[in-house]
């Protein structure tokens, strides 16, 4: 199947599921697959550096809230213009502010992008542990940086207030469809990017970095580009999965946007699907997605955490491939018996 | 003018304080991340865990949180020799221990740190001894003995993995499997058993580290988390393996964080060993007494 095909079938895919959502419309619907297709985002962006090069990055909701306070900056920013600007430049800043969301998304992205790879130009060139162990403090430094800025909030958090409605070319749409909307378009962007790269040369050239770094070097593939290349794609897309959160969530403080379960969920959830092709991460994502939806209402969160911590150690020690790697396993042995 | 001098040289003295007691943290990641090779980023859960021991011995029965830290140790030292069995029979053995190692530890840390949220919630809980409380005076430094007695017992630990690692067998057959496993094993030692029990004293160091965090601090269950960052800038800053380089560097976190923490405020702290570690990566990767 080429590219253009399969990005038709995800489209349409996509559709189906906004018509039948809509069909549906239901509220709560929306909110609980929001979050689930933000953790397809997530793990895809995710499994382009860790699956596909072998970099572990522990820092996904660093980038997230990055993607989120860039948001929650460029959005204060439109009540300032009064106090900063003469009249004149004023009018024309309202009406560029408050910016669209698809625009703060690609915000989003590109700040994300950019501190991915700034991080990989000052990390990569060491051994890979020490890239991770920098994603890892990552998180922390940034985390101060934030509840330190008064400007989005400080500790104190910032509130967003979202419309209740979209006026789009003379249709009104409620607010949170539209976020839902977004995040599936988002989601099916990740996907399409995640698969093409798996089939083309970049991908081939991820593979040899994974799989054996210094043979790489040697044969003239060259790692640190792509590494970086991986690296910004990755943190891009994550940054791109957080701008519209303060919009979703309304309230955005820094320990919900630095939530532990960014980080733990965007490596279990590959890990738990597979991290070898596209297919892991999103089946990983909806699987537990929708089962972390179910557990936070019925038991709890922490509860819910503690069993995907405990299924993420399970899954790496009993079945390093995933599932997609058991199911692989498992139709191998039927066609040979 | 005399005001600040003397704030200066107290935020100075207590940064060392500090530094030890960073040294003792850091001493068990210097083992297993300096010495084996093993990305142990769940050690900061281990040193939390040993925290809620010394807690819940401390309040219900009143024990020292130190005394309870050094009858815990051979609990902690099983219980890493059992997690290094696991890593290596999972990971090491196959050589997948780069991502799946990683994603190991990181499972690890966060089971520890939500079970621990579980069942002593996210309060801060903190320990009661005669020494935490009094202060002592020298000339215009003014320490409290909450963070001296963690000095003290910091600088004890670390002189005795010293003394450990160079003067007996199996300490020397440690540092030789950190150099070469190969050449190790045509010695005929198991390069395995020496990794095992190195990692056990790596994770054993953690019971007194965490006794040693309670005392200065009170604590709750993600405190953890600002260690990571700390303990592995500490490690790499004084150069992987090395003992001494180790206590240097943590001294020197000690100082710059105090001094930050004094002159910019306190929130400021946790951003600063990241910082270093940042620029010790870009600049001299070896670490201070790096090989």
């Amino acid at each position: 199947m080429n590219t253009t095909k399969f990005s038709l079938i995800t489209l349409a895919v996509g559709a189906l599921v906004m018509v039948f959502a809509h069909w549906v419309n239901v509220d709560y619907l929306y909110f609980a697959s929001y979050t689930i297709l933000q953790f397809i985002v997530l793990a895809t962006a995710w499994n382009i550096l860790g699956g596909y090069c072998g970099y572990v990055n522990f820092g996904s909701a660093a980038f997230f809230a990055i993607g989120a306070y860039s948001s929650v900056a460029l959005h204060k920013f439109d009540a300032l213009v009064d106090d900063w600007f003469p009249e004149s430049v004023g009018v024309i800043l309202h009406a560029i502010f408050p910016l669209p969301i698809p625009l703060l998304i690609l915000v989003g992205g590109l700040v994300s992008g950019l501190v991915g790879f700034g991080m990989g130009y000052l990390t990569l060139r060491l051994r890979g542990s020490f890239f991770a162990i920098a994603t890892l403090a990552l998180a922390v430094v940034l985390q101060t940086l934030v509840v330190n800025w008064d400007y989005v909030g400080g500790s104190r958090g910032a509130y967003i207030i979202r419309p209740e409605q979209l006026e789009f070319a003379g249709i009104t749409i409620n607010y949170i469809e539209y976020l839902f909307g977004l995040m599936l378009l988002l989601a099916v962007i990740a996907l399409v990017t995640a698969r093409t790269i798996e089939r083309s040369q970049l991908g081939f050239g991820f593979a040899t970095i994974r799989d054996d770094e210094l043979a790489a070097e040697a044969s003239g593939v060259p790692t640190l580009q792509l590494k970086l290349i991986a690296t910004t794609l990755s943190g891009a897309f994550m940054g791109m999965a957080g701008a519209p959160f303060p919009y979703y969530i309304g309230y955005l403080q820094p320990s919900s946007a630095f939530g532990l379960e960014y980080a733990v969920n965007s490596i279990a959830m590959p890990m738990i699907g597979g991290t070898t092709s596209w297919i892991g991460p999103l089946v990983g994502a909806i699987l537990l997605g929708s089962a972390q939806q179910y557990a936070t209402v019925t038991i709890s969160s922490a509860v819910n955490l503690l069993i995907v911590g405990l299924m993420l150690v399970a899954f790496v020690i009993i079945a390093p491939n995933g599932l997609v790697g058991l199911v692989q396993g498992w139709r191998r042995t039927w066609r040979k018996p | 003018m005399d005001i600040s001098f003397s704030l200066l040289i107290n935020a100075i003295a207590a940064g060392l304080l500090l530094g030890a007691f960073y040294a003792a943290v850091t001493a068990g990641v210097s083992i297993s991340f300096g010495m084996l090779d093993i990305v142990n980023i769940a050690h900061p859960a281990f040193i939390i865990l040993g925290s809620y021991i010394a807690y819940f011995f401390n309040i219900n029965y009143g024990v020292d949180p130190i005394l309870i830290s050094i009858l815990a140790l051979p609990a902690f030292y099983l219980l890493g020799a059992a997690v290094y069995q696991v890593y290596y029979q999972s990971f090491e053995k196959r050589g997948q221990e780069s991502l799946r190692g990683l994603a190991f530890f990181f499972g690890l840390l966060f089971v520890t740190e939500v079970s621990l949220i579980l069942v002593f919630g996210v309060d801060y809980r903190y320990v009661e001894a005669a020494y935490i409380g009094p202060s002592i005076q020298i000339g215009i430094i003014d320490v409290p003995l909450r963070m001296v007695v963690p000095c003290v017992v910091a600088l004890v630990l670390f002189g005795a993995i010293q003394l450990f690692v160079t003067r007996t067998f199996i300490g020397r057959a440690i540092m030789a499997v950190s150099q070469d496993q190969m050449a190790l094993q045509l010695m005929g030692v198991d390069p395995i058993k020496i990794k095992r029990v190195a990692f056990g004293i790596s994770i054993a160091t953690a019971a007194v580290a965490g006794a040693l965090l309670i005392i200065i601090q009170p604590i709750e269950p993600s405190v953890g988390r600002e260690y990571i960052g700390r303990v592995f800038a500490i490690c790499v800053l004084g150069g992987l393996g090395s003992m001494p380089g180790t206590l240097i560097a943590a001294m020197l976190l000690g100082v710059v964080e105090s001094l930050t923490a004094t002159f910019y405020g306190p929130s400021w702290a946790p951003a600063v060993a990241f910082g270093l570690l940042l620029l010790t990566l870009a600049f001299r990767p070896a670490g201070l007494m790096g090989r």
